[in-house]
């Protein structure tokens, strides 16, 4: 029978299997992006080539280091210990099959080790997407697959805590809109999962020579269904925490979960055919499947991040208005709690994600403006975008409560805490920033060398370029430092950090929740402030849009 | 509410004006880009192709090797130049870590190229216009051409193709009189 400790700062009934899984997971997922990190100051001091610091078999070996343990097992590692602590602690629930979470637990942590094993000893040098006929060792694809299977037992487990919850009345007909948001994760994580078992399996049965060949096209289709998919998995969790930190913070929530839960739904209906958007300069595949699905039918998924897009901010709104800030459009904005680093970071994370990674992620993803950014750094800049600034900062961000809540420690330099996810958000948007506009001038990603030493002619791209790449550089070192201080922080908080004996230990405020509004149709407007802001984001993007279109008329005619 | 079940009645809650109003906008705008596409293929001028054959890197060769024999007019650093007629079809072969052949096109004219791999996949990425597009072994990506400046573009490999990727550049010469090439040394 599982043992609980009641939280005294939350009240809620933490159970121990819970606990012991979540604390190894999340620390498992900040040793990958310390990896991750380490990887990427490297990297980015190759490709600024006034440095050019590794040679040219390390960097490839490094980009595949990097991509695997940045995208893959520092943001899924952390996911799962997302997913434990949402279907128990938040529902005041036990965990339904310890035994298998430490299954689930030794499998991911075996896969991680040996796939970073393999990719250092040289055994891998295919960077992360692998595409065949490239090969690597076998153990190679064992570890990733090993790494999957664990992630699929640990979603397994979320269900499976969900519907204990649910027999044991824990929780009534409706999740709390978290749960919910990771409810939406875990199925697409479903999905996700088994697309790579498809993938991956049969690649590794080649790696044997048990299967004759692997066709190109299907490999890049089906690894897309992982590879793209994870992200929207990112997604789901994010705007889940995103909305979580409005709740803790402000006390506030959506200000009508009905349309936020619907786009939650949107996100398991329509984005898993958004991988389709990694094919479209691709042979094989037609154009009027790339329009139907690059578009997620419609745009439906797009829609749903629209939908969030207002409802997030506008629940700040509202409940910073209730709480008494009324005043004009943008009281309510100036007077949240910048100075609390989790709040700070989700900010800058929304932020970032619409404006970075949303808007270039849309242009980028349509049919015909793809031939100008396929494998450029641009597509570098905009996921830079969307996974670093957005999912990676909202993660970091997150752990400024669970670092007092789950390990029962206090952070530590609280004051560099504060400042970290700002230098973290400049940092990463001015990389990306610079990656996209070395994009546009051709500049190809995953290159050592764009000036082609050896090759039989040489190419200078855009001068301008060169001022860029000092940008590039300048905002690889400004987030690499930002993110050891986040991880130095972390590190020493959870080990030798004074333990927290009770809410007055609590660092950052934890809100009362507002509840329902006595009077909650009188107000033509809820969110006057938001809508405004919306308003610009959509302008910003129909510039850019229009803008990439102009670009794309001037080329050579294609068809 | 995030960590607790939401009020009961939430689901009844009327969407509020301005919420209303960005989840219509929002609504049109992606509808709009949806038939923007649609609508780029019959009015714009730059659309990927959907035509592909089945090959074989054999076969390609091949195919590539005769073309390279009957259009060829010189060499450059070792790889042959070679100038097809317009209208007429081109086979450019990708392998590690080199392009086929250098090719002259004449400015306004079409041709109709057909872009395979030897042996991994490879990235056709020509610059400064900056298009991209992809190179798989074993499948014939047919893409007409019309370009529309004349000028020297080199063709980048931008699909990592092994530890020689960096060293794989190739180049397009667009003329509008054959009294150019000898500016570019044909």
């Amino acid at each position: 029978m599982s043992t609980f400790r009641t939280c005294d700062i939350t009240g809620f009934k933490v159970d121990n299997t819970t606990e012991k899984l979540f604390r190894l997971n999340a620390v498992f997922a900040v040793v990958s992006l310390l990896i991750a990190a380490l990887g990427a100051i490297l990297l980015v001091f190759t490709r600024w080539q006034d440095f050019h610091v590794l040679s040219s078999p390390w960097y490839y070996r490094i980009i595949g280091l990097h991509g695997v343990n940045a995208l893959v097992f520092w943001i899924v590692f952390f996911e799962i210990a997302g997913l434990y602590f949402g279907s128990t602690v938040v529902l005041n629930s036990r965990f339904c099959a310890p035994k298998l979470g430490w299954l689930s637990f030794i499998l991911m942590a075996t896969g991680f080790i040996l796939t970073d094993v393999m990719i250092l000893s040289g055994n891998a040098d295919v960077t992360m997407t692998s595409y065949v006929p490239l090969k690597a060792h076998p153990l190679y694809y064992l570890g990733i697959i090993l790494f999957a299977v664990g992630a699929l037992i640990g979603v397994g487990l979320f269900f499976g805590n969900i519907a204990l919850a649910k027999k044991e009345g824990k929780v009534g007909k409706t999740l709390p809109l978290f749960t919910y948001a990771l409810m939406a994760a875990a199925i697409i994580a479903v999905l996700t999962l088994l697309s790579g078992a498809l993938v991956y399996v049969p690649t590794f049965l080649w790696s044997l020579g048990l299967v004759e060949s692997i066709d190109p096209a299907w490999y890049r289709l089906v690894w897309w269904g992982f590879g793209h998919s994870a992200q929207q998995i990112n997604v789901c969790a994010m705007v889940g925490i995103w909305y979580l930190s409005v709740r803790l913070v402000l006390g506030g929530s959506s200000i009508n979960e009905k349309v936020s839960r619907v786009a939650f739904l949107f996100y398991i209906l329509f984005i898993s055919i958004a991988s389709a958007h990694h094919l479209l300069v691709d042979p094989a595949v037609s154009s009027t499947w790339k329009v139907w699905n690059t578009s997620y039918a419609m745009y439906l998924a797009v829609l749903a991040s629209m939908i969030h897009a207002f409802a997030v901010p506008s629940s700040m709104e509202a409940a910073q208005r209730r709480l008494g800030h009324n005043k004009g459009l943008f009281d309510w904005l100036i007077k949240l709690p910048w100075g609390n680093p989790a709040f700070s970071s989700i900010t800058l994370a929304i932020i970032g994600f619409g404006f970075i990674g949303g808007i270039t992620g849309v242009i980028y993803g349509m049919e015909q403006t793809n031939i100008i950014v396929h494998n450029t750094l641009a597509i570098v800049g905009h996921f830079k975008g969307t996974v670093v600034i957005g999912t990676t900062l909202t993660f970091m961000g997150i752990t400024y409560y669970l670092v007092p809540l789950m390990f029962r420690r206090k952070i530590v330099a609280f004051k560099l805490a504060k400042i970290q996810p700002w230098m973290f958000f400049f940092g990463i948007a001015l990389l990306a920033i610079g990656m996209i506009a070395l994009g546009m001038f051709g500049i190809p990603r995953r290159h050592y060398d764009i000036a082609f030493t050896g090759g039989p002619f040489t190419y200078d791209f855009n001068l301008v370029s060169g001022f860029i790449w000092v940008l590039f550089g300048l905002g690889g070192v400004l987030s690499f430092l930002s993110m050891l201080i986040w991880i130095l922080i972390v590190v020493v908080s959870v080990f030798f950090g004074p333990r927290v004996n009770g809410p007055q230990d609590m660092q950052l405020a934890i809100a009362a929740p507002l509840g329902e509004e006595r009077t909650p149709h009188k107000r033509k407007y809820e969110a006057p402030g938001t809508l405004v802001l919306t308003i610009i984001f959509l302008v910003t993007f129909l510039v850019f849009y229009f803008l990439n279109w102009k670009w794309l008329a001037a080329i050579w005619e294609i068809q | 509410m995030s960590l607790e079940a939401p009020p009961s009645g939430w689901i009844h809650k009327k969407i509020a004006r301005d919420e209303k109003g960005w989840i219509i906008a929002a609504t049109v705008v992606c509808i709009a880009m949806f038939f923007w596409m649609i609508l780029w293929h019959v009015y714009g001028k730059q659309n990927p192709s959907s035509v592909t054959y089945y090959t074989t890197p054999e076969e390609f060769t091949t195919l590539t090797n005769s073309f390279i024999e009957q259009n060829q007019i010189g060499e450059d650093n070792g790889i042959p130049v070679v100038m097809p007629k317009p209208e007429s079809d081109v086979f450019l072969l990708a392998q590690m870590w080199r392009w086929s052949s250098v090719i002259v096109l004449k400015k306004d004219e079409w041709y109709k190229f057909h872009i395979s791999s030897k042996d991994v996949m490879h990235g056709f990425s020509v610059q400064p216009i900056n298009m991209n597009f992809m190179v798989f072994p074993n499948y014939d990506y047919v893409l007409d051409f019309k370009p529309n400046k004349t000028g020297e573009y080199m063709v980048v490999c931008n699909e990592f193709c092994g530890i020689g990727h960096h060293l794989m550049i190739g180049k397009i010469v667009v003329i509008e009189d054959e009294s150019e090439l000898a500016n570019y040394g044909y």
